[in-house]
C-alpha cells in the first residue's frame, strides 16, 4: 500500500511527503533508525542473535495488538487481554501435560480465547455495558482465577512436540515471525477489502451512519472481540511454547504494552482509523526499544515509563493532526 | 452563579431512583453483616470492623473524587499507579533528597496532585479522552515510580510516622478520621455547592452545561488534581500503615475503586451519583473481602468477585435505568 502511494507520488511532491509521514513509514524509519543508532554507541545490539532474539521474544505481542487494534479501531479498549494470554497459555500447557494430542493443545486456547472474548463482546454489544467495566472485571476474573487455580504453580515437563514456536517454516523463517507477519497481511488485507473488514471501520467512526447502512453494530462489535480472541489465543500459544516452561501466572502489565504497540501503530483511539501492519511494526519498535535500554546500559525499570510517554505523545499527535484537518 | 440551570432529569428523576437504590444496597449490606456474623463469630466483633475500616482508607479516600469524576461522565485509571509514585517519591525525597519527613509528605502530595493535574489538563486542553490519557499515565507514573526506585524500597521511617497508619485516635483508627473528614468535605461539596451540581450537568450534558456558562473545562481540572491529591494522601497513609515504600504499591486500585463507585448506585455513563453511595459501596466491597478471607478464601480469589461485582452492579444499574428511562 505503501509502495503504491509512493509510487503515484512521483507527480506529486506533497503527496510523496504524505506517504513519507505516514504512521507506518515513521515507525519503519524509527525501527531502523534506532537499530542505527543503538549500533553505533553498541555493536553488540546488532549481532543477529540479539535482533533475532527481540524479534522471536515479542512476537506473540505483535501477533496480540493485531486483535487489540480491531478492537480498538471498532471504538472499544480491551484491558483483560494480558491476562487471557495467561489462563489461555496455562490452559495449553495443562493440556499438553496432560497428554492431549498435539492438535488439540494447539487448538484449545484459540477457541477458549475466542469464546471468552465474544462473550464480553456480547456484553458490550447487547448489554451496553462501557467496554472498560466489561474488561477491567474481566481482567480480575481472569487474574484471580488463575492464579488461585494453579497457586502460581510453573508448568514444566512439556512434550517436544508442544513448542510451536521451535518449528521453521522451510527450515529458514522461525514460527513465530511467520505467524506475526503472516497474521499482519491477512488481517490488513481482510480489513482492507472485505465488507466485514470495513464494517470495523464504519462502527467506530460513526456508528449511527453504519447502522443507517444496514451494518449490525451489536454483530460486528461480537465478530470483532471474538476475532480478538482468536488472535489472542495464538499469542498465548507462542508465548506459551517459546520457553520450556509455563510460569501460570500472567504476565504484568501485557495489556498495557499491546495497547502501546496498537496506539503507536496509528490506531486513533478515536475509533475508524488504523491498520494493523503499523501495529505490527509498533511491536517490534517498543520490543527494540526494551532492548535498547539494557545494551545503552539504562535501567530497563525505566520501559514502562517510554511506553506510557509513546502512548501520550502518539494519541496527542493524532488529535492534534485530526483538529487541524478538521480546521483546514 | 447561584442558579444554576440544570436539567430537569436530575431534580425530579435521580434521587427517586438513587434512594431506592442506596436504600437496596443498603438492605444488602445489612444482610450481607448478619450472615457473614452468624458463619463467623469473629466477623461482627468491634474490633474487627474497625480493623476493615482502617484497610478500607486507603481506597476511599481515592472513591471520593472518583465519584465526582465519573459522575461527570470521565474515569481515572491512573490512580494506582498514582499511588505507587507518590509512595515512591515520599521515601526517595526523605532518603536521597534529605528532605524532613513532613516536607517529604508535602512533597509527595504535590507530586500526586501534579499527576492528577496532568491528566486534567491534556484531557481538558487537548480533549483527550479521559479513558485513553489514564490508561497512558497508568502506564507513564508507573514506570517513573519504578524507574526512579529501581525496584528498591525505603524503610525505617520515624516511629512518629506510623502514627497515621496504625494508632488509634479515641478508640477509632486514626486514618479513619481522616476518612470521614473527607467523606463529610465530598458529600457537601456534592450535594450542596455549585461544583458539586456542575458535575451531574456536566455528566449529563456536556455541551449544555458548556452553553450554559459553566466552567466546564476548570471543574474538571479541578477534579482530576483532586483525585492525584487524594491518591497521594492514599499513599502516605499506605506506607504509614506498611512501614515501608515500593514501587508496586497501589498496583489495582482501580478496579476496587471503581468497583466501589459503580456499585454505590454511581452511572458509569455520567450524571448520577452520590457520595453516599459510594461510601456503602465501599463497605460492601470490603466487607466482601473479609468476609471471604474469614471464610477461608485466598487473597487472589477474591479479586475474581470483585471484578464479577463490578460487571453485574453495572449491569442491573444500566437495566434498572433503561426500564426507568423506558427504553
Amino acid at each position: 500500500m505503501t509502495a503504491a502511494s509512493l509510487t503515484r507520488a512521483g507527480a506529486d511532491p506533497r503527496r510523496l511527503l504524505k506517504a513519507l509521514v505516514s504512521q507506518e513509514a515513521l515507525l519503519a524509519i524509527a525501527v531502523i533508525g534506532l537499530a542505527i543508532a543503538v549500533g553505533f554507541y553498541n555493536p553488540r545490539f546488532l549481532a543477529t542473535r540479539n535482533l533475532s532474539d527481540v524479534l522471536l521474544g515479542n512476537a506473540y505481542i505483535a501477533v496480540a495488538a493485531v486483535g487489540m487494534s480491531m478492537v480498538i479501531i471498532s471504538g472499544n479498549i480491551d484491558i483483560s487481554v494480558g491476562s487471557l494470554i495467561g489462563v489461555l497459555a496455562t490452559v495449553s500447557g495443562t493440556l499438553a501435560v496432560d497428554g492431549a494430542p498435539i492438535i488439540v493443545t494447539w487448538l484449545a486456547p484459540l477457541v477458549v480465547g475466542m469464546l471468552v472474548m465474544a462473550l464480553q463482546g456480547a456484553i458490550v454489544a447487547y448489554l451496553r455495558i462501557p467496554a472498560i467495566v466489561v474488561t477491567l472485571g474481566m481482567l480480575s476474573i481472569l487474574k484471580g482465577g488463575l492464579i488461585s487455580a494453579t497457586g502460581g504453580k510453573w508448568i514444566t515437563d512439556l512434550p517436544d512436540s508442544f513448542h510451536l514456536a521451535d518449528i521453521e517454516i522451510f527450515g529458514l523463517l522461525p514460527m513465530p515471525v511467520f505467524l506475526m507477519i503472516l497474521a499482519a497481511f491477512l488481517a490488513a488485507f481482510w480489513m482492507r477489502y472485505s465488507a466485514s473488514g470495513r464494517a470495523i471501520y464504519a462502527v467506530g467512526g460513526n456508528a449511527e451512519a453504519a447502522r443507517l447502512c444496514g451494518i449490525s453494530q451489536p454483530r460486528t462489535i461480537v465478530m470483532v472481540f471474538a476475532l480478538h480472541g482468536f488472535f489472542a489465543g495464538i499469542a498465548a500459544l507462542l508465548y506459551a511454547t517459546q520457553l520450556r516452561v509455563i510460569q501460570s501466572t500472567v504476565p504484568p502489565n501485557l495489556e498495557l504494552t499491546i495497547i502501546t504497540a496498537a496506539v503507536v501503530g496509528g490506531v486513533s483511539i478515536l475509533g475508524g482509523v488504523g491498520t494493523v501492519i503499523g501495529s505490527t511494526l509498533a511491536a517490534v519498535l517498543i520490543a527494540e526499544i526494551a532492548s535498547a535500554l539494557v545494551f545503552t546500559d539504562v535501567s530497563p525499570y525505566w520501559i514502562r515509563a517510554v511506553q506510557g510517554a509513546l502512548i501520550l505523545i502518539t494519541v496527542i499527535a493524532d488529535i492534534l493532526r485530526r483538529r487541524r484537518m478538521a480546521g483546514a | 452563579m447561584s442558579e444554576i440551570p440544570l436539567p430537569s432529569t436530575v431534580k425530579r428523576v435521580a434521587p427517586w431512583w438513587l434512594i431506592r437504590h442506596e436504600t437496596m444496597l443498603a438492605a444488602i449490606l445489612l444482610v450481607a453483616l448478619i450472615v457473614l456474623g452468624a458463619l463467623n463469630n469473629r466477623f461482627l466483633t468491634l474490633d474487627n470492623l474497625l480493623n476493615q475500616g482502617r484497610l478500607t482508607t486507603e481506597v476511599g479516600l481515592i472513591a471520593l473524587p472518583m465519584t465526582f469524576i465519573i459522575i461527570a461522565g470521565g474515569i481515572d485509571l491512573s490512580v494506582g499507579s498514582i499511588v505507587g509514585l507518590c509512595a515512591i517519591m515520599l521515601g526517595y525525597s526523605w532518603k536521597n533528597f534529605g528532605f524532613p519527613l513532613p516536607l517529604a509528605i508535602c512533597f509527595s502530595l504535590g507530586i500526586g496532585a501534579a499527576a492528577g493535574f496532568f491528566n486534567g489538563l491534556v484531557i481538558t486542553k487537548v480533549k483527550v479522552p479521559p479513558l485513553i490519557m489514564t490508561i497512558a499515565t497508568l502506564a507513564l507514573y508507573r514506570g517513573f515510580a519504578e524507574g526512579i526506585s529501581q525496584a528498591h524500597s525505603v524503610r525505617g521511617y520515624p516511629e512518629w510516622f506510623y502514627f497515621i497508619g496504625q494508632s488509634d485516635l479515641i478508640g477509632v483508627p486514626a486514618q479513619l478520621w481522616l476518612l470521614l473528614i473527607a467523606i463529610v468535605v465530598a458529600g457537601i461539596a456534592l450535594d450542596r455547592t455549585t461544583f458539586g451540581r456542575t458535575l451531574y450537568a456536566i455528566g449529563n450534558n456536556e455541551t449544555a452545561a458548556r452553553f450554559s456558562g459553566l466552567a466546564v473545562d476548570r471543574v474538571k481540572l479541578i477534579i482530576y488534581t483532586l483525585s492525584g491529591l487524594m491518591a497521594g494522601l492514599s499513599a502516605c497513609v499506605l506506607v504509614s500503615r506498611v512501614t515501608t515504600t515500593r514501587s508496586d504499591m497501589g498496583i489495582g486500585y482501580e478496579l476496587d475503586v471503581i468497583a466501589a463507585v459503580v456499585l454505590g448506585g454511581t452511572s458509569i455513563f455520567g450524571g448520577l451519583g452520590t457520595i453516599w453511595g459510594t461510601i456503602v459501596g465501599l463497605a460492601m466491597i470490603q466487607l466482601l473481602k473479609d468476609g471471604l478471607a474469614l471464610t477461608g478464601v485466598k487473597g487472589d480469589a477474591t479479586i475474581v468477585v470483585i471484578g464479577a461485582v463490578l460487571i453485574l452492579s453495572t449491569l442491573v444499574a444500566s437495566s434498572l435505568q433503561r426500564r426507568r428511562d423506558g427504553v
